[in-house]
């Protein structure tokens, strides 16, 4: 079927809306990568095989009756998976098992009971709905609203949540001015992690003399600890895509790219199945409704480097190149893609700009702070209860998000420090836990939002060690093109590699500060430019876990394993030598029946003696 | 030498995206995930079809490191060791398996060719950490112990003669 004009775009939505209210019950299983991870795809073909053996008349699809099985998209509360929701009563089943799908079906499909035991409960309390439970009813998912909710294999349930809507209204009642206007008034700015003003990018493409223009979508989300673009592309593809047909509108655009990191199968899977999707109904192609807008969508998959997240990188790997960052100006809106000017935004931006376009600037902007409006998503991870992916007003603070939404830190740990923006970010402590998080607050702290990583830390995390851990990565991600970054991040990796060996000298933190600052003004990237922040951000407000390495050679979070000893307690070894016997090295020795002695000085630390003590007698000091 | 099924089936894959430069990365992509690596006499024969010099290839398959000119095992193990799965304690996972496979730093493919152990940046599958990906498939909130049970069902699959697309 294709859909030649807005008349009949609209009768096929309000065809897919009528299938779909036609579902008297509906089971939504979460078919996001965390939740197939944990067996979800069974459960789906279990629903199947139940709603086949009963009188339930079922079919799989949107052109149907009375109960719909779907496979959607990521709820977010990673956690908790396998996730079911239940409509129309909007249930949500937590941890759900192979066993638990007669149940729930006996009980809430076909009777409308609810099974307790499959849900949320908190402080005695039983939480039925999803919008309920503590960590959804604190955020406010906008981009992130049909998430979970509908049918991610399907365009149907898409159009039927309204994707394509804002489009429609783009391209039949307003100008590409008019649209970039809007877009500049809402002041939305890059989720990727600079936060350029979108409207501003589109009006330069907009402007160039050269008439032919490239859309290019960056979902190359390599940030470690960052996943909100993978859930957008795996769970609401459509609404992303409608963005990026919107962005080539008011541009002028007529081909697109999606550049998706190889390690999101999924990911390209549904983007592919959604691209097909749309080009059957006519809403990608040529003559999009009948009209003569064109507009053609390619997926690119990366290779596993990390750099091409940075934009010349990105459009370079596109073009069959090494992707390296390359000197700007031009600039990619100048000459992005085969050296076209070019729109470049990522997942999160264009999945911004439909409700935008439908809703209008002054809606956008009544949500989140002044100078960043609207909502973000973060992934929330870490030593934090509830992991997962979450979306709130810009400006809310760190406290809310970790302790209200995250549920507080995991194992009744304390909370030591939140890490944004990944290997490009820095750390937030407990005094800024009251400051909201906005595209300029954090900035002053030294740190970035980043694409939207936040990765929580316990007092059991040794900041040193994160750092090295951060600049090992930008250190072998470094695609080698300047030097400041090659050479730079290799000095700093080995620096902090030699303190947590217990290896560090005085000059070492003058040197790391002097190095970092040097990458930081003088890298020729974005990338490079924040390699050193990780190393500058813990090393200001952590120095004194540097100092305790290099001068005490004390690690108190005991994680470096050069600082820790092993000692055996005299009052409780019984002299069985064991441990002596599984000592690798010899470090043990004493004699029969009597307590042991281990020599730290020959003891390589490997733990072998203390999984081996029936006792308890060996224990670890930092 | 690589028998002519090798170029058939790269001609194949060629034909899918076009000869032109902007092939190269789909085109090796899709070699590597018929072969499980990229064998370089395919690689020069690419380049040619292309229109691009071998070297222009060489400098783009090395940069990228997914792709590899040493053949893979049948199971790759990416086991990631991303902030959050690094924090969450996935290297004691990893040092499991490479023990239990006798893999190290340097060597990194069984030498039955059915297991890789490799160190990924990020799955993002980070709510689940620490995780790692069998080829395709997420395996959650590991331990040593459950990758042990895991390594054993994949063995008992890879002896039994089929398998490949485990979930």
């Amino acid at each position: 079927m294709r859909l030649e004009n807005r008349t009949q775009a609209v009768e096929y939505r309000d065809a897919c809306l009528k299938a779909l209210e036609q579902e008297t019950c509906r089971i939504l299983i979460c078919g996001g990568t965390g939740c197939l991870a944990g067996g979800s795809g069974k459960l789906y073909e279990r629903f199947l095989e139940l709603a086949k053996d009963t009188d339930a008349s079922v079919e799989i699809g949107p052109e149907i009756a009375h109960l719909g099985i779907h496979k959607s998209g990521c709820h977010g509360f990673c956690e908790m998976g396998p996730l079911v929701r239940i409509e129309p009563y909007h249930y949500l089943y937590l941890k759900v098992q192979l066993e638990d799908c007669e149940e729930i079906f006996r009980e809430t499909v076909l009777n409308g009971r609810p099974v307790q035991r499959l849900m949320y409960q908190q402080d005695g309390r039983i939480y039925p709905a999803q919008e309920e439970i503590p960590f959804y009813a604190k955020q406010t998912r906008v981009v992130l609203e049909n998430c979970g909710h509908i049918d991610a294999e399907h365009i149907s349930a898409a159009i039927a949540a309204g994707a394509y809507e804002g489009f429609a209204k783009a391209l039949f009642t307003m100008t590409p001015e008019e649209i970039i206007q809007v877009i500049t008034d809402s002041k939305l700015r890059g989720r990727g992690g600079a936060g350029f003003p979108t409207g501003k990018k589109w009006s330069q493409v907009a402007r160039q003399p050269e008439k032919t223009r490239y859309v290019v979508c960056n979902g190359d989300e390599g940030d470690p600890g960052a996943f909100m673009d993978r859930s957008i592309m795996e769970g609401d593809p459509h609404r992303m895509i409608e963005g990026m047909m919107i962005a080539a509108f008011a541009t002028g655009a007529q081909e697109g790219y999606i550049y998706v990191r190889a390690e999101y199968p999924l990911a390209v899977e549904r983007l592919r199945l959604a691209i097909r999707q749309a080009e059957e109904l006519g809403m990608l192609g040529d003559h999009i409704l009948g009209t003569d807008f064109s507009f053609h969508l390619h997926i690119n998959r990366g290779a596993g480097a990390f750099v091409c997240g940075e934009g010349s990188a990105l459009t370079g790997s596109i073009e069959g190149n090494r992707g390296m960052p390359r000197v700007k100006p031009p600039r990619t809106v100048e000459q992005g893609l085969w050296g076209k000017p070019t729109v470049l935004n990522n997942v999160e931006t264009y999945a911004n700009v439909p409700m935008i376009i439908l809703k209008g600037a002054d809606w956008y902007k009544s949500m989140g702070t002044e100078g960043s409006p609207g909502t973000k998503a973060f992934a929330l991870t870490g030593n934090v209860c509830n992991t997962g992916l979450i979306e709130v007003p810009m400006g809310t603070t760190l406290r809310e998000i970790v302790f209200d939404i995250g549920g507080g830190i995991k194992d009744g740990g304390s909370f030591k420090a939140v890490q944004t923006g990944g290997p490009s970010g820095g750390c937030l402590t407990e005094e800024h836990l009251d400051e909201p998080l906005d595209f300029e607050s954090i900035k002053k702290f030294g740190s970035i939002i980043g694409s939207g990583g936040l990765v929580v830390m316990d007092d059991h995390t040794c900041m040193v060690e994160v750092a090295r851990f951060f600049m090992s990565f930008t250190q072998r991600e470094s695609c080698g093109k300047c030097v400041p970054c090659r050479e730079g991040t290799k000095r700093m990796l080995e620096i902090l590699e030699r303190i947590v060996a217990g290896k560090g000298v005085e000059d070492d933190l003058y040197t790391l500060d002097e190095i970092g600052n040097m990458i930081k003004n003088m890298a020729l990237c974005g990338l490079g430019k924040s390699a050193p922040l990780p190393v500058l951000s813990t090393m200001r407000y952590f120095r004194e876990e540097y100092e305790e390495h290099i001068f005490e050679h004390k690690c108190r979070a005991g994680v470096c394993s050069a600082m820790q000893k092993y000692i055996i307690n005299p009052d409780l070894c019984k002299g069985c030598t064991k441990c002596a016997r599984n000592c690798p090295v010899g470090a043990i020795s004493g004699t029969v029946k009597e307590p042991h002695h281990i020599d730290t000085e020959k003891c390589i630390k490997c733990g072998a003696c203390m999984s081996s003590c029936n006792f308890k007698a060996i224990y670890v000091e930092s | 030498m690589l028998d002519k099924s090798y170029y058939d089936k790269t001609d194949e894959i060629i034909a899918v995206y076009g000869k032109k430069p902007s092939s190269l990365i789909p085109i090796m992509h899709d070699i590597q995930e018929t072969y499980r690596y990229l064998p370089g006499e395919l690689l020069t024969y690419v380049a040619q079809q292309i229109g691009i010099t071998e070297s222009k290839a060489y400098s783009v398959a090395t940069f990228y490191e997914n792709f590899s000119f040493e053949p893979k095992g049948k199971y790759v193990i990416k086991v990631c060791d991303g902030t959050a799965c690094h924090v969450r304690k996935s290297t004691p996972v990893k040092e499991y398996l490479c023990k239990a496979l006798g893999l190290s730093d340097e060597k990194h493919t069984t030498d039955d060719l059915m297991f890789t152990v490799e160190t990924v940046s990020c799955l993002g599958a980070c709510g689940l950490a620490p995780a790692l990906m069998v080829n395709d498939a997420v395996y959650s909130k590991m331990t040593p112990e459950k990758a042990e049970e895991m390594l054993n069902t994949l063995k008992a699959e890879a002896f039994g003669g089929e398998g490949g697309s485990e979930q």
